[in-house]
């Protein structure tokens, strides 16, 4: 349980914590993401949640009396240029702390260098049960492990009708998209759902209907789509024109946010497991946290719907920041240690990490709220 | 039974919009005999036009693709003035590298002027799939394959029955002869790099309505439009042709029946497999263009 403190320190009460006026060098904190290629769309709204909470920050003081810097490196939705990215931000930008790198690919690349450069990071998105259980102690999880989102959607199966009879899965072929198909495949069958078949694709692909038509053919009643916002998107118009007929749940937090303004043909449904669902902020686990998030996206103009994904972004910087003030200096191993003693309310709930992983190399994994939203002709609500 | 004429449809208007993909770069290859590494950022230089003409400045969708197409021809031309003329008698070598340089400054240019997120572009067709029996399809991809038959049959009737398509074709066979009977020879290479150009930038500008639109969508693509140019031939326009349709359907069918995780190795597959038992390709004439 998190303390009246800890809320006010998320954001809301650092001016009363830290020291006014920004006279010493700004504290650097990098970031990676995918800001351009293949899944640059969730990328982009990570970057920006963790840019506005670097201004609310700033504004609010800072930490330890000194302004942050938010250092963003573009991975290039490649894990070959992740690694490049967190050879520039250790070495170049001299950041003492790491916040990336959205898929758990790139983020299984760099986790050597966080061994190699003893810099600690925060993985605001990657799913990937290995992230956390190959014993890298540099690595804090505050996204869900696919394993985790799975548990906790089963537990919300109640709220499907027609009930789920039949799964198929159509995953992104990486260890994003196969590790959810394992992970749910599994916690639904334990619930007496038969699991079907799973079909796969590149990250790259743009043209589904062979996996479509595959899918369309099988008794199931139900398809899980695993991949980022621009393939998933495609995933759904493309479902239209190939009549899948079945129910298709997306998983990982992110959403086709475009099929607000360019919705599917009347009938379509589509279900969406999220981790924050920005048009009901009141009903947020810390409402005010969001609502502050919310407002400050809302006013640069950005895309509303990014909101679902740019929660991980500010998330993550608030948690860093945390942990530098614990820690009292911005150093590497310093953060690393007091990033154990975080206890701070985020938009998507309470932030703090238990270990997993082998004895003595844990790693940190925080346990998030998951919420189903229901897409339909352009319009949310909440199951 | 009704998987299998889904497929059909499938892999008839995917390689619809792969021939489409080719036949620009192997005209370029066949009369220039330049490898355009800036087709596919031509391919999204049109999609993104499109978008702009339709998204930011209200444009008609159908006067939209046109001006798209245009806007290519247009950049087409500028690139073979101000980096292909200069370096007509540069080895093929050094023309490569000036091509991957430009279409590096093209990729990022995009990345600059339009951000990372792709885009949807609105269009005017409805988004329910037409149904016959067990087929379905959406207006919108019958209208790009219709539109790129078009295209495919209008280029080859004015390759084959214009003044200009006749100096094409002799450039093509010997550019120095055809100097002695007085083709404007460099005026043909601008006018061909042009319209190889513009029919990337249409390429892309019919396809960026039926997928999305982002700065790397020409990476694959690129790489698809060489596929299918090294599979029917170089230079050779039924040879695009055929190995858009023949490229469609292998990823198509491999994709359904075989192994979706694995489906655009199949595509290359079919490349080694016909570079192999016919190394000039499926279409080998002696004069391939036309």
């Amino acid at each position: 349980m998190l303390n009246r403190r800890s809320v006010l320190l998320a954001g809301l009460a650092m001016p009363a914590l830290a020291t006014r006026g920004f006279a010493a060098d700004a504290i650097k904190i990098g970031m990676t993401q995918p800001l351009t290629g293949a899944v640059a769309a969730s990328g982009n709204y990570v970057a920006n949640g963790a840019k506005i909470a670097t201004e609310v920050l700033n504004r609010a003081g800072g930490v330890l009396g000194r302004p942050l810097e938010l250092v963003l490196e573009d991975n290039k939705s490649n894990p070959r240029e992740a690694v490049a990215s967190v050879e520039k931000l250790v070495l170049r930008d001299r950041v003492p702390v790491l916040i990336g790198a959205w898929s758990s690919t790139f983020t299984l690349a760099i986790m050597p260098k966080l061994m190699e450069y003893k810099v600690p990071m925060v993985v605001e998105t990657s799913s990937a049960a290995r992230i956390t259980t190959s014993g890298n102690p540099y690595v804090f999880r505050i996204a869900p492990t696919s394993e985790m989102e799975a548990v906790a959607f089963a537990g919300l199966l109640g709220k499907f009708s027609p009930p789920m009879r039949k799964i198929d899965f159509l995953s992104v072929n990486n260890d994003f998209g196969r590790g959810a198909a394992e992970k749910f495949a599994a916690s639904l069958a334990a619930r007496g759902i038969t699991v079907g078949k799973t079909e796969t694709m590149t990250p790259e692909a743009t043209d589904l209907a062979a996996q479509l038509t595959a899918l369309k053919q099988t008794d199931s009643d139900t398809v899980f789509v695993t991949t980022g916002v621009e393939q998933m998107t495609l995933a759904l118009r493309q479902a239209v024109e190939q009549r899948l007929g079945k129910r298709i749940v997306t998983t990982g937090g992110s959403f086709p946010d475009q099929l607000i303004a360019n919705p599917l043909p009347a009938g379509n449904e589509s279900f969406h497991i999220l981790f924050y669902a920005p048009w009901f902020p009141e009903r947020a686990p810390h409402p005010a946290i969001a609502a502050t998030y919310t407002a400050e996206w809302n006013k640069k103009g950005w895309e509303f719907a990014g909101l679902t994904e740019g929660f991980r972004g500010y998330d993550a910087m608030l948690t860093v920041v945390e942990a530098i003030r614990l820690a009292g200096k911005p150093e590497a191993e310093a953060i690393r240690a007091a990033l154990w003693n975080v206890k701070i309310p985020g938009v998507n709930g309470d932030i703090a990490f238990t270990k997993d992983g082998p004895a003595g190399q844990e790693s940190g994994q925080n346990r998030p709220n998951v919420s189903i939203l229901k897409l339909a002709e352009g319009k949310t609500s909440l199951l | 039974m009704d998987q299998l004429l889904q497929h059909l449809v499938n892999g008839t208007v995917l390689g619809g919009t792969y021939a489409l993909l080719g036949i620009g770069l192997t005209l370029i290859f066949g009369v220039m005999r330049v490898v355009n590494f800036t087709h596919g950022e031509l391919y999204a230089f049109g999609a993104y036009m499109t978008y702009a003409f339709v998204s930011l400045l209200g444009v008609n969708f159908y006067l939209a693709l046109a001006l798209a197409t245009l806007a290519g021809v247009a950049l087409g031309a500028a690139l073979e003035l101000v980096l292909l003329r200069r370096m007509r008698r540069a080895d093929i070598d050094s023309v490569m590298l000036v091509m991957i340089g430009a279409s590096l400054v093209l990729q990022n240019a995009e990345m600059w002027a339009w951000g990372g997120v792709a885009k949807l572009i609105p269009n005017p067709f409805a988004g329910s799939p037409l149904v016959l029996g067990p087929v379905s399809v959406l207006p919108l991809r019958l209208f790009v394959l219709g539109v790129s038959a078009a295209l495919l049959l209008g280029f080859w009737l004015m390759l084959d029955r214009t003044r200009a398509g006749v100096a094409m074709r002799a450039t093509f066979q010997d550019p120095e002869t055809a100097a002695l009977m007085g083709v404007r020879v460099g005026w043909v290479n601008t006018a061909t790099f042009a319209i190889g150009s513009g029919l990337a930038a249409a390429a892309g500008a019919l396809l960026g309505p039926v997928f999305m639109v982002s700065p790397t969508m020409g990476d694959l693509v690129g790489l698809k439009a060489f596929a299918i140019v090294i599979l029917g031939g170089l230079g050779s326009l039924p040879g695009a042709t055929l190995g858009g349709f023949a490229l469609g359907f292998v990823e198509e069918f491999a994709g359904g029946y075989l192994s979706t995780e694995y489906r655009d190795a199949f595509g290359f597959l079919l490349i080694i497999l016909v570079l192999a038992l016919k190394p000039q390709g499926l279409v080998p004439a002696k004069e391939r263009i036309g």
